[in-house]
């Protein structure tokens, strides 16, 4: 499903932020992606999502060779790819409900055939009574779940989230990890980038990537 | 997932109304869905989003009266070509030691000759001093004066007179008087006419040209403004044609609502310009006005004139933001 060899990157003339990054995921698979601040969770994921070219290595990503793709076979990819941002990046004029609609929106849906399923999720997701709030006045918590409502309304193959659980409370962090479980098990293959062990601890049986001076290690 | 449809009415929906499909057609439809987005993804309400809505509406404005204006002058200088082109004039000048009475008729009699005439009309004395009250005004006494005299010939329209046979038996035999066919008059006025629909045409192609950049400059700053709903509809799969459409009919919202303040305003004002146009015809001067520039009143011409430019403006406003944000997507890939 993703498949990296060698890559590296370096922003600029700087040295390499990442160095020799080989790895692969495979289909309905689950894996953490950790490592301390600053070790470039965030930029491994921002390769994965092809909005950085990397300076070298190789990068297929459904069987498609990332260097070849053009702009339309990079749309259609990454429609198959559910993203949720460490700074939830919702749009501050649309309302939750739009937001999460906006994957459906893009895509060409009609409203009425996808309004029930994204009425669903926001609700599964605890934001049942936001549904047409702004993103300015929901907490920090409530951002965080809309985000991930909105990756997950497309049932994408592939699901990258940076720090989902970073604003929630324990609880919470807990429903919301077993989501992502049970994604996976509908055959989602989940990355999850964080720093927090207690919610690893929690899917012993998960991947963990781990990132540190700019290389990756695995462990199984 | 359970199906919620029922308890949508609930969530505070607006619920579209069941498609008629057999009442409106495929591309009305299509057509609505382009304008009505139900996502508003460029925010509509911004005080960029006004400015531009002003600036449009000026620029239809001065456009669509340069516009009226170049019809107006067109008309009047037709209307010049017909009346005048349809009219010439024998102009009988008193010469010591001829009977200028005598001149007049022998001048009438050799246009009657020719055929091509449908009218002879001779002014008299009385009237040709007449002709003059507007210029020298009313209650002098004339009559020291050597007023030249004149007669109207009308063209029948065919056979066409033989103007060159009239002008030589009138100079052989009517020294003193003079056929004008108004040929230069005409063809100065038709340069005229010409030149001041020009002006108005390359005045019109700069107003649409600066509205242009206005509008290219609002669409950079607007994605500017929005670069991060640009990355996020990026991110969640959307096309840069996907994009550059949203931006379009955007923009071509903000061009549609500029252009018809605009070309609402100049349609008022060419309408009341007809109507105080027609209270002054009424006066002296507004007849002599009219006779030299035509009526002031904007004809249907006119009017779809100024809607099609108000129009054109609001088309050109989508297809300017749209090929801005395809050229600026592409550089940004």
């Amino acid at each position: 499903m993703v498949r990296f060899e060698n890559v590296g990157l370096r922003y600029g003339m700087g040295t390499e932020v990442l160095r020799d990054i080989s790895f692969a995921i495979e289909p309905q698979s689950f894996q953490f992606l950790t490592g301390p601040s600053g070790a470039g969770k965030t930029t491994l994921l921002r390769l994965i999502l092809m909005s950085l070219r990397p300076t070298r290595g190789f990068i297929s990503l459904f069987e498609q060779d990332v260097s070849q793709l053009d702009k339309d076979e990079i749309s259609a990819i990454r429609r198959r790819v559910g993203v949720v941002f460490q700074d939830f990046r919702l749009l501050d004029h649309l309302t939750t409900y739009e937001n999460v609609a906006l994957p459906l929106f893009v895509q060409g849906q009609e409203d009425r055939s996808y309004r029930a399923q994204v009425v669903e999720l926001l609700r599964w997701v605890g934001l049942g009574d936001h549904i047409h709030a702004y993103p300015p006045v929901l907490s920090g918590g409530e951002k965080q779940r809309a985000a991930i409502a909105r990756a997950l309304i497309v049932q994408p193959e592939l699901l990258l989230a940076d720090e989902p659980t970073g604003n929630v409370d324990p609880t919470l962090a807990r429903r919301l990890l077993r989501l992502f479980m049970e994604l996976n098990k509908s055959g989602t293959s989940v990355i999850i980038a964080t720093h927090d062990l207690a919610l690893m601890d929690q899917f012993d049986s998960a991947k963990r990537f781990v990132l540190g001076e700019g290389r990756l290690h695995i462990y199984d | 997932m359970t199906d919620q449809t029922d308890q949508d009415t609930d969530l505070g929906f607006e619920d579209d109304q069941p498609a008629k499909t057999g009442a409106r057609s495929l591309w009305a439809r299509k057509a609505q869905k382009f304008v009505q987005s139900r996502l508003p993804l460029i925010p509509d309400d911004t005080t960029a989003s006004r400015a531009l809505v002003t600036v449009i509406a000026i620029m239809t404005f001065l456009a669509t009266l340069t516009g009226g204006g170049a019809v107006l002058v067109y008309d009047a200088s037709k209307g010049w070509d017909s009346s005048i082109s349809q009219e010439m004039t024998i102009q009988v000048k008193p010469v010591l030691g001829r009977d200028v009475e005598a001149d007049v008729r022998k001048s009438a009699e050799l246009a009657r000759s020719m055929p091509g005439f449908s009218e002879i009309r001779a002014f008299t004395n009385d009237e040709s001093t007449k002709l003059l009250e507007p210029w020298l005004g009313a209650g002098l006494d004339l009559s020291g004066l050597p007023i030249p005299r004149l007669i109207v010939l009308k063209l029948a329209g065919s056979p066409r007179p033989n103007l060159e046979e009239l002008r030589r038996q009138l100079r052989e035999q009517v020294p003193s008087a003079v056929l004008d066919d108004h040929r230069l008059w005409l063809e100065r006025l038709g340069t005229m006419s010409r030149a001041l629909v020009l002006i108005a045409v390359t005045v019109l192609g700069l107003v649409l040209t600066a509205m242009a950049l206005a509008v290219a400059f609002a669409t950079q700053g607007a994605m500017a403004g929005s670069r991060e709903i640009v990355d996020v509809l990026h991110f969640v799969g959307a096309q840069d044609r996907f994009i550059a459409n949203e931006f379009q009919r955007h923009f071509l919202k903000l061009g549609l609502k500029g252009a018809l303040i605009g070309g609402a305003a100049a349609l008022i004002v060419f309408f009341l310009a007809g109507i105080i146009a027609s209270w002054w015809v009424a006066s002296l001067e507004g007849n002599q006005v009219e006779a030299l520039f035509g009526n002031f009143a904007l004809g249907a011409a006119g009017y779809v004139t100024i809607i099609v430019i108000a129009c054109g403006i609001a088309a050109l406003t989508g297809l300017m933001s749209r090929s801005v944000v395809l050229r600026r997507l592409r550089r940004v890939n």
